[in-house]
């Protein structure tokens, strides 16, 4: 057969068109065969393709799929944390800050409340002193003034015993001075 | 020299179970499908090297076809329209090899696969819609009187599907490769006609360069066509209402 069909190709090319070579996509006779291997190989290679080629593809795609969107999901909680310490750590800076604040301004009116008791304390001792020492001067004063009489009496006796040589009688000097005085 | 139709030419190889040249070349299709994807995928890479990108991208192409002309619930067809395009395809793309036998330029390999397409639509939209199949050749809206012409230009087109579908891929197999060995054809007779004649066998050299990057195109284009079409007949069968 195979000999045949040479044979009428060599004629057909040598002699020009020929009635016997026919068309061969409308040889009939080969039909049955090529049918026949056709329903053969597509029956195998779609057996092969959807029970083995097309799940191992499928699977890598959609394998592939499911690892982007997980690592995605995985991305955005990470995220979602990340801004969840955000806010914690700024919440508790400005806790912070404000103990700080207020421990500052505490300790502000601490201080100056200590030092305005420490003030008025030593104000006060200050002027106690002041009273204590204005009593001493004129305790001192007064004392100086009782010695005055004694002063004038000895000084006055002094000089009338040295201008008459004789001393004077006390009670004569001491009327003397209590008229001068007056 | 052979005739530009001697090409197309069944030859057996073993007359006893009928092997010819055509079922070799279809199961080496198969085999180039098979053996291919399954040498694109063996790594199972998340990150895809070269060849399983290819794979992936034919998947993908196929699938989105197939999603875009019958929504999500079509994918259950995804394994036969997959099947079908991988071996248009391949069996287009074998048969621009010089030598090599077209498996796709017999009628009667493409209207089988075609009547594979129709004996699917048919048999799926009976089984799953019942007489409701029906209403794909009676289009709601269709005022009485016209209702019979309608029915019977649908019935009419739906017959002529399976035809259309063949013929189509069959007739730009053979009349590609016809040109193709004519042209070629030409330049080995003006190399042979001698004196000035063969300073203009360059000529037809470049019209087969150019032919065959057509063809090329013709061979991919046909079998996403066959494809596309594949899907949207499909649509019929899951969707017969207008």
């Amino acid at each position: 057969m195979a000999q045949a069909q040479t044979t009428n190709a060599t004629t057909e090319a040598h002699g020009g068109a020929h009635a016997d070579v026919g068309f061969p996509p409308f040889a009939t006779e080969t039909f049955g065969g090529q049918l026949l291997w056709l329903a053969i190989t597509f029956v195998v290679l779609y057996t092969l393709l959807s029970r083995l080629v097309l799940p191992r593809l499928s699977g890598i795609i959609e394998n592939r799929r499911t690892m982007i969107a997980g690592d995605l999901d995985e991305a955005a909680a990470m995220k979602a944390r990340a801004e969840e310490a955000g806010t914690a750590y700024e919440k508790a800076l400005a806790e912070a800050k404000a103990r700080a604040q207020a421990l500052a301004q505490e300790t502000r009116s601490k201080l100056s409340a200590e030092s305005d008791a420490k003030r008025k304390a030593l104000e006060a001792d200050l002027n106690k002193r002041l009273a204590e020492a204005e009593a001493t001067i004129s305790a001192k004063k007064a004392e100086a003034m009782s010695h005055v009489d004694a002063i004038a009496r000895d000084t006055a006796s002094a000089i009338i015993e040295r201008l008459t040589g004789k001393a004077p009688a006390p009670q004569k000097v001491e009327a003397a001075l209590n008229q001068i005085k007056a | 020299m052979a005739s530009p139709i001697e090409q197309f030419q069944i030859k057996p190889i073993i007359p006893v179970i009928n092997f010819t040249n055509s079922s070799l070349f279809m199961i080496g299709a198969a085999a180039v499908i098979v053996g291919g994807l399954l040498y694109a995928t063996r790594k199972r890479a998340v990150v895809p090297g070269r060849a399983q990108s290819v794979a992936e991208v034919l998947h993908d192409f196929v699938a989105n076809t197939l999603v875009d002309a019958t929504g999500k619930e079509g994918m259950k067809f995804f394994p036969l329209v997959f099947s079908l395009f991988m071996f248009v395809l391949t069996a287009n793309l074998l048969g621009m090899i010089p030598g090599f036998f077209t498996v796709t330029s017999h009628i009667i390999v493409t209207f089988a696969l075609a009547m594979l397409v129709i004996g699917t639509v048919v048999i799926y939209g009976f089984v799953k819609h019942g007489t409701h199949f029906l209403g794909l050749f009676v289009p709601s809206g269709v005022p009485g009187w016209l209702l019979p012409f309608i029915v019977v230009i649908e019935l009419i087109s739906f017959l002529s599907r399976p035809i259309s579908l063949s013929l189509r891929l069959f007739a730009n197999m053979l009349a590609g490769h016809i040109a193709l060995k004519v042209f070629a054809g030409f330049v080995v007779a003006l190399l042979g006609a001698g004196g000035a004649l063969t300073i203009l066998a360059p000529l037809p050299l470049l019209m087969a360069v150019a032919l065959m990057a057509l063809e090329f195109l013709v061979a991919a284009l046909q079998a996403y066509v066959f494809t596309v079409l594949t899907c949207i007949y499909l649509n019929d069968a899951l969707h017969p209402g207008h």
